[in-house]
């Protein structure tokens, strides 16, 4: 079995003590950060990548992707505990394990919430192991028409993780993509955007973007809602499950577990649509339906293995083909460029141990979070106390610190501030920023498709249907938008992204 | 004319002349034709798309069934010492140095919290200022102006 062989490489790299140590760092800083509201993997992947330059490619990626699957496992202690969603993943974990922890059973909660994780992570690690090599084999046969399209599928589908209008988040999508193509076009030598400001040329730094739109905009939004109560925190009560709960979590887990391993692969999934998805299957399966936002263990045990292992899954487009099924994903790419790793199916091939290594360190990840969750949990409830006029300016400086890194210019930071003042006003406006982040990342691979299509078809646009791949790609992209925009599906979409 | 959604309108605006913007800037780059694009080709549709949906949430924020929403008023003390506290860093840092442009960035912000303490801000500086020197500094060996221009050999 070719499988057993790949897993073997990828623990014989994860399990060397440096690999090990950042496995564990990222998995402390993702809980760290999961537990903090207000602070989410996006603004601070986008923190730390300046500070891996001085790793290796493969300690970075570890460290990089433990923080993502991480906050996943930290954003349920604060929901179930304060009620306070962490992460937008948890917003739905929120409704019933809070009302288990008023009942009394914050412990059984969280133990759900742990193991629910753990065993996701665990299945989800092996479904990217299996789908991986069959995924990126199918990657060969793409020319630069199906490029195209399976970009516009994986835009189309963030959309549907935008809260708002669909038509304003594919604005933000296009908006994206313009501010992708600001720089040198790689095709003419010319220099577009740029108008003779020098540090353009190379285009905007993407971590100057993200740190702007989701770091600085979030403190500013964060201060504006002063005065709003701490919420009350439950007190932590037993962790050992009662049999009947034991009976009620196993089934859900699984359907979690299946629901968010699907809805990871897809383009535009993610841990928050994998969680919203189980928690309305759970809903509408469960013999208790009635005691769902009264603590109905389901509402917990679903969502939270959804979540998790989408986290996980929404790395296999990102390693097979090259594409960022998200936002997080996106900075992954970054990451990977960082290191002059270009992502895509040949990832595999010419540095197996890179992509084995970091599936396998997920596992093991995962074990260390159950560890530092479940045990430990006492510690991180302490961390909540912390008043967040003292995390803010912390949040700020190592922002600063990091966007000045990346090229040693304080040009970057003049961009970053820039960017705070832009993602305020899109938050006023009740525009979504991931999209943006998504098509800015977007941009210039599809650009660079688009011409390379239509420069193999000889300007004829239609190349796009013909081939039978590429349409079915843009078919499946239609029949999301058409989905969205159904009454029916409308309304379900709003209330679960109400919380919010 | 009653603009129901306010929201919607404000991104219509904002969407419409950040597209047209785009597509105006292409025309000064070569456009080519689809079998051999020029550099001015995807920008100039792209921000011609860009200006349509713009356009399109424009006039359904007109609508008479927009739902009925507000611009939230901006917190121009907020953001004036969150962006210049940051800005502040960047002109200090080159001349200055780390360790004041830090101490700078850090008061400047937590002034805008309605929370502001001075103690507690001056504990919180030097916590960061120790931290952030030994792990970016001292740890990962990045390079930084540290002092002030004055104090540099």
């Amino acid at each position: 079995m070719d499988l057993f062989a790949n897993l073997a490489l990828g623990f014989d790299t994860a399990f060397t003590l440096q690999n090990l140590l950042y496995c564990l760092i990222g998995c402390v800083l993702g809980t760290l950060i999961g537990v903090l509201p207000g602070l989410g993997p996006i603004a601070t992947i986008a923190m730390l990548l300046p500070a891996t330059y001085a790793l290796p490619p493969i300690a970075a990626l570890i460290m990089l992707a433990g923080i993502y699957y991480g906050s996943q496992y930290g954003g349920s202690t604060t929901a179930i505990l304060l009620n306070i969603p962490g992460e937008t993943s948890s917003v739905v974990t929120a409704i019933d394990g809070y009302q288990m922890a008023r009942n009394g059973r914050a412990g059984v909660a969280l133990f759900t919430a742990g193991m629910g994780s753990f065993f996701a992570g665990c299945v989800a690690t092996l479904v990217l192991a299996a789908f991986a090599a069959p995924l990126s084999q199918l990657a060969f046969k793409f020319g630069p028409a199906e490029y195209f399209s399976l970009m516009v599928l994986g835009l189309i589908g963030a959309v549907v993780l935008a809260s708002g209008s669909l038509v304003k988040a594919i604005g933000m999508i296009v908006l994206g993509l313009l501010m992708g193509l600001i720089g040198t076009d790689v095709n003419s030598g010319v220099s577009r955007y740029a108008f003779d400001i020098p540090e353009l040329s190379d285009g905007i730094g993407f971590v100057a973007v993200a740190m702007g739109v989701f770091g600085f905009a979030e403190i500013m939004t964060n201060l504006e809602k002063k005065g709003e109560d701490e919420g009350f925190l439950n007190k932590m009560t037993t962790m050992i499950p009662t049999k009947q709960d034991v009976k009620r979590m196993i089934p859900s887990i699984l359907r979690g577990t299946a629901i968010g391993s699907i809805l990871g692969i897809l383009p535009g999934g993610g841990a928050a649509l994998a969680a919203f998805g189980a928690y309305s299957v759970e809903k509408k399966s469960s013999k208790y339906s009635h005691e769902f936002g009264k603590g109905a263990i389901e509402g917990v045990a679903g969502p939270e293995s959804a979540n998790n292992a989408a986290a996980q899954t929404s790395f296999i487009p990102l390693l097979t083909l090259g594409i960022p099924p998200n936002a997080v994903m996106a900075l992954m790419v970054g990451a990977m460029t960082i290191h002059n790793i270009q992502p895509g199916p040949q990832v595999m091939t010419s540095n197996p141990a890179l992509f084995w290594g970091l599936i396998a360190s997920m596992w093991i990840g995962n074990m260390m979070l159950i560890i530092l969750n479940l045990p430990l949990i006492g510690m991180w409830v302490q961390l909540l106390k912390i008043p967040y006029r003292f995390m803010y300016p912390a949040i700020l400086v190592f922002c600063c610190i990091g966007v000045y890194t990346v090229n040693n210019t304080v040009f970057d930071v003049y961009v970053t501030a820039a960017f705070g003042l832009i993602g305020y006003l899109f938050y006023k406006l009740g525009c979504e920023p991931p999209p943006l982040l998504l098509g800015f990342i977007l941009g210039p691979m599809m650009e660079e498709n688009f011409r390379r299509a239509l420069l193999l078809s000889r300007g004829d646009f239609t190349t796009f249907l013909t081939r039978p791949l590429s349409l079915g790609l843009l078919i499946a992209a239609a029949l999301l938008v058409v989905i969205v925009a159904l009454p029916a599906v409308k309304a379900t979409r709003e209330a679960a992204f109400v919380e919010e | 004319m009653n603009i129901r959604n306010q929201k919607d309108f404000g991104a219509g605006i904002m969407y419409m002349v950040i597209g047209l913007f785009f597509t105006f800037v292409a025309l000064q780059y070569q456009m080519g034709t689809p079998a051999k694009m020029g550099p001015g080709y995807f920008p100039f549709w792209l921000g011609l798309l860009m200006t349509a949906l713009g356009l399109l949430i424009l006039v359904k924020s007109l609508s008479a069934k927009a739902a009925i929403e507000k611009i939230p008023k901006f917190d121009w003390k907020i953001i004036g010492m969150i962006t210049g506290s940051v800005v502040l860093y960047g002109i200090l840092l080159p001349t200055m140095g780390f360790i004041i442009a830090i101490a700078v960035l850090v008061f400047m912000s937590a002034s805008a919290s309605h929370e502001f303490h001075w103690k507690g801000t001056l504990v919180n500086a030097i916590v960061l200022i120790v931290f952030t020197y030994s792990v970016f500094v001292l740890g990962l060996k990045l390079q930084f102006p540290l002092l002030p221009f004055f104090l540099q050999q």
